[in-house]
Parts: structure tokens; C-alpha cells; sequence
């Protein structure tokens, strides 16, 4: 047993350890380093816990079997994983942490004398706030996230899920917590702590269902925001250090992503959250529909563009990543430095289904991370180069974002493309992307539009090269 | 008078979320999914509290209602934390400098 104060320093260190894991991601050669850090600050954490408790019966044996059971969960599913299936994982996780919070915030309030917060129907005020709060959090962050997965894997249709009187809906909902945590501290009910958690889970699947799938980069930043704020929450009952500044660190973490995400779209975030492009634009895309002539070619046509090029500029997006065509793409990529062909890659800050994911995938297929720009760094070089060579994306090379103020992309941000001399555009078909809207791209003058699978074009490309 | 503890709290807080402020903006975008993942990790520290809860059962019945959502929860946070810096240990190790030979 060691004394409170002490505990208490070792979870500053700890903190401090997970301030500087994330500190080591502002490089990929610090950042290895950095995860250590990270893993040293959980076990100083857990074991300065064991500690302090000093209890070391039977329970003792059954908290060591379930962090093994649960660890070698997690570890096999770690291992497993395929990279591009990481939105996934990183939503189905999130789901974890919040009803993991939900879960201590029960225990708390059935049993508070063990965590010192007084007795079961006379809780302290301040305790009973925090719990709620974090609880309720945890409950959002679960099922929200829960959804966020299911869309992610496709069990669930990533469209938007709209219906009459959603927002007043909502709205009541998220006043009715407010008003149940009030009144939960004001009378200890332990109905009242039920019917929080089941409203809050309830406001969660509410919230996710109507945001469609490309604006799953925001969601999953918002939850994993989300997902330190329900753990600041219970740190604040536990009065752990760590569990605090780790919360704020996760909670600000996240909605620095969910802002950058958001830029990259010029959407606000309530835009977002208020339902997805969709419900608006239909109209608008159906109608104006016209048959235009567009340019294509096979892989053939495409070998010879690149052979001729000096410079090429690959953009990828999720298409790239349903294909799985990373590794073919790199192959490819190879060939062409072997002729002398200059190759970088683009990357928008909203391509694929979460921050950073084509940058994973291109590092899985042996990418090197200097020959992979974002949008600011290279923008201004596709007026310079030769082909541009465009697997899976889309919405994000629409150079309708920058000339018609009518389209509902008009503002964001978007790879200029159709400045290059040429343009390769891998695409199943003619169909518009996740805005609904359709491409001026496709019908330049210099686009050769490549109607089929990403991985099969890119092999066959690499066969002709 | 004396200052309540909550206060002290509630600046470690502020001034975490600051810290964690100026932290983010520093990475570089190629590893915010790594950033996602280890965030993930380390937010299930949420175990400490997990496992005060677990720990709360008496010798004569390790198993309470309240100890048994202690261990679901000591779960849960535990697949989180061994798959979340495993699997940002994996993504890390696969970001690779141009080789110099090329």
C-alpha cells in the first residue's frame, strides 16, 4: 500500500508520459519512441492502482485474468487487422472506451464508498455531477460509435438516415439529459441514473444515423473526442491525474481532427452533424444530368501517357482502399522510377473514411513517407507535371469546388488537378462520387477517363509499362 | 480559507487541454490515424478506475453487482489498450524513409 500522495505523483508521471506519446507523432522517427512512452505510462498507471489499493486477495487474481482475457482480444484483433479496415477498428474501439466509462460510472454509483464518494442514495454532489456527466458521455460515445462501425462495415447503409422532426428531436433529447442529471443530483435516484444512461445511449444512435459515409472522418474524430471527454469526466470522480490529463489531451485531440476535417470539406461542423450532403442536393443532380462526351482508354493508352511523362502525380482515395490496390499501385509506381519518371503522391485531407488513412495504406504497400505530400505541399506542382493519375478519389479533384458558386462543394478545397498536362482517371464508372454531384473532370479536354477495377487497371498498367 | 481540490483539478484540466492543444497541431497529418489509435490506447487509462471498481468486492464475495461492471469494464479497457498501441506500433513501423541506395 502506498500512500495517496505518492500515487498521485506516479499518475503525473504517467500523464506526463502520454503527453509526450502524442508529442512523438509530430515525426515518423520520433514516433516509434513516442508509443513506447505511451505504453510505459499505462503500466506505471495500472500498477501504481494495484498499489494503492494494496489488495491483493482474489479479486486481485480476477482483475489479472480479465486484463488478459480482454488483452489478448485486443492483441489478436491488433495483429489481424487489415490496414485498410482501420476507420473500422478505430470506431469499434472508441465504442469500447465509452462503455468502459459507462461501466465504471455504474459501479461508482452502486458502490460509491469504494471509490471514497460517500454512501449508495447520499453521494457527493460534485462526485454525482462528474459521474453523470461522464456516464452520459460514455453512453454517446458507445452507441454513436457503434453506428459509426456499422456504417463503416457496410452492415449498415452508409447513406443518411433521415426522417421528419429529426433536429427537434434531438434537441429535446440532449435538454432532457441536462434535466435528468439535475434532477439526479438533486433527489440520488438510481431510476433517474437508468433512464440517463438508456436516453443518452439513445441520443448517440440519434445523432450518427443521419451522417452519410464520406463525412465519416469527422464522425470518427468527434467520437474519439467524445471518447476523452467521457474519460476526463470519470477522472474527475476518481480524482486521478492521469485520467484527466489524458482525457483533455484525447478530447482536444479529437476535435482538432474533427476541425481539420471539416476545413478540408469547407463544411462547418454543425453542418456536418445536422445530416450529410444528400437530402438537398438530389434535385439539383438528377435533373442536370446531361449526356456529355467523355475520352477513354485502356490500359494501353495509359502505359504510353506515363512511359512519355517526366513527372507523374498519383491521387488516391477510398476507392483505392475498397480495391485494396495500394500494393499494385506502388508496383506500378516502381516500374515508372525505373524509367526515370518522377512519381509523388497527393493526398486531400478528407481522402478515404478517417484522418490520415490513405498515408497508412501507402505506408503498408512500402511508400516512403518524403514521397507522400498533402494538399498545401503540392498543389501548386500538378501545373508543372506531365499525368496525373487519379485511383479512388474523386469529390476532392472537382474543380466545380472552385469556379461554380451554385455546387454544394463550391469552396473546398480541392487538388487543381485538371492543371496537369494530362489526366488518368481510374473510376468503375461515370457515376458521380459521395456529394452526388457530377465531375467537370471527367470531361476535359485532356482526361482519359479508365472504366474499371482500381487493382486490375493498375496491374494491367504495370504489364504495359 | 482553503482552496477546494476540485479547483486544482479543474486547472490541471484547462491546462491539459491546452497542452494537448499545441501537441496535436504539431503532428504531422501522414500519422493522424497512428494518432487516432494511441489516443484510443490511452484513453483507456479509464482502467484505473476499472480496476478500483473490480478490487471492490469483499474476500468472502469477490463478486458484487457493482465489481462485476468493474471487471466488464477492466475488459473492455483492455482490449483497447493492448489493440490500440499494438496495432499503432504495427502502422508506425511501416513508415519508411526513402532508401538512400534508390
Amino acid at each position: 500500500m502506498i500512500s495517496a500522495n505518492l500515487s498521485a505523483i506516479f499518475y503525473l508521471v504517467s500523464g506526463v508520459l502520454f503527453i509526450l506519446a502524442l508529442r512523438g507523432l509530430s515525426s515518423p522517427e520520433t514516433s516509434r519512441q513516442g508509443n513506447l512512452f505511451g505504453i510505459l505510462g499505462m503500466i506505471i498507471a495500472i500498477i501504481v492502482t494495484f498499489l494503492s489499493t494494496g489488495n491483493f486477495s482474489t479479486g486481485f487474481i480476477f482483475v489479472l485474468i480479465f486484463i488478459l482475457v480482454g488483452g489478448s482480444v485486443g492483441a489478436f484483433i491488433a495483429y489481424r487487422i487489415p490496414m485498410t479496415a482501420m476507420p473500422e477498428l478505430v470506431a469499434g474501439f472508441h465504442s469500447l472506451v465509452g462503455l468502459a466509462a459507462v461501466f465504471v460510472a455504474i459501479s461508482a454509483f452502486l458502490n460509491p464508498e469504494a471509490f471514497n464518494l460517500g454512501v449508495p442514495g447520499n453521494i457527493k454532489l460534485g462526485s454525482l455531477i462528474e459521474m453523470s456527466i461522464g456516464a452520459a458521455v460514455g453512453a454517446i460515445t458507445f452507441s454513436g460509435s457503434v453506428i459509426a462501425f456499422l456504417k463503416l462495415q457496410g452492415i449498415m447503409s452508409g447513406s443518411p438516415i433521415t426522417f421528419k422532426g429529426q433536429h427537434p428531436l434531438n434537441a429535446i433529447i440532449l435538454i432532457s439529459i441536462v434535466v435528468l442529471i439535475y434532477l439526479l443530483c438533486s433527489t440520488q435516484s438510481s431510476n433517474l441514473f437508468w433512464i440517463l444512461l438508456v436516453v443518452s445511449f439513445l441520443i448517440g444512435f440519434l445523432l450518427i444515423i443521419p451522417i452519410g459515409g464520406a463525412d465519416m472522418p469527422v464522425v470518427i474524430s468527434m467520437l474519439n473526442s467524445y471518447s476523452g471527454w467521457a474519460a476526463a469526466g470519470i477522472g474527475f470522480t476518481l480524482e486521478n491525474t492521469a485520467l484527466i490529463i489524458t482525457g483533455a489531451l484525447v478530447g482536444s485531440s479529437g476535435a482538432i481532427l474533427s476541425y481539420i476535417m471539416c476545413k478540408g470539406m469547407n463544411r462547418s461542423f454543425f453542418n456536418v452533424i445536422l445530416g450529410g450532403f444528400g437530402a438537398t442536393e438530389d434535385i439539383t443532380t438528377s435533373s442536370a444530368k446531361e449526356q456529355r462526351p467523355v475520352k477513354s482508354g485502356n490500359a494501353d493508352d495509359a502505359a504510353f501517357l506515363m512511359k512519355n511523362a517526366s513527372s507523374v502525380i498519383i491521387v488516391p482515395g477510398y476507392g483505392m482502399a475498397v480495391a485494396q490496390a495500394q500494393h499494385a499501385l506502388r508496383e506500378m509506381v516502381d516500374t515508372l522510377k525505373k524509367n526515370d519518371i518522377k512519381v509523388s503522391y497527393a493526398i486531400h485531407p478528407v481522402a478515404g473514411r478517417m484522418p490520415g488513412h490513405m498515408n497508412v495504406l501507402l505506408a503498408e504497400a512500402n511508400v516512403p513517407y518524403d514521397e507522400v505530400f498533402e494538399l498545401e505541399e503540392i498543389n501548386n506542382d500538378f501545373a508543372n507535371a506531365d499525368v496525373a493519375f487519379v485511383i479512388g478519389a474523386n469529390d476532392v479533384t472537382n474543380p466545380v469546388a472552385k469556379t461554380d458558386p451554385q455546387s454544394p462543394i463550391y469552396g473546398m478545397p480541392v487538388l487543381d488537378v485538371e492543371k496537369c498536362k494530362s489526366v488518368l482517371f481510374v473510376k468503375r464508372s461515370l457515376s458521380p462520387g459521395y456529394a452526388g454531384i457530377d465531375n467537370d473532370l471527367f470531361y476535359k479536354e485532356n482526361t482519359l477517363m479508365l472504366f474499371a477495377d482500381a487493382k486490375k487497371m493498375t496491374e494491367d498498367i504495370t504489364k504495359n509499362l | 480559507m482553503e482552496i477546494d481540490p476540485l479547483i486544482f483539478r479543474l486547472s490541471i484540466f484547462i491546462l491539459s487541454i491546452f497542452v494537448g492543444y499545441y501537441v496535436v497541431w504539431s503532428v504531422t497529418p501522414s500519422l493522424h490515424t497512428p494518432l487516432m489509435s494511441v489516443t484510443n490506447a490511452i484513453s483507456s487509462v479509464i482502467i484505473v478506475g476499472a480496476i478500483i471498481a473490480g478490487l471492490s468486492g469483499n474476500s468472502d464475495n469477490v463478486f458484487n453487482t457493482s465489481s462485476i461492471f468493474g471487471f466488464l469494464a477492466i475488459a473492455l479497457a483492455a482490449i483497447n489498450i493492448f489493440g490500440g498501441f499494438l496495432v499503432t506500433q504495427r502502422m508506425l513501423a511501416m513508415y519508411k524513409k526513402k532508401k538512400k541506395d534508390k
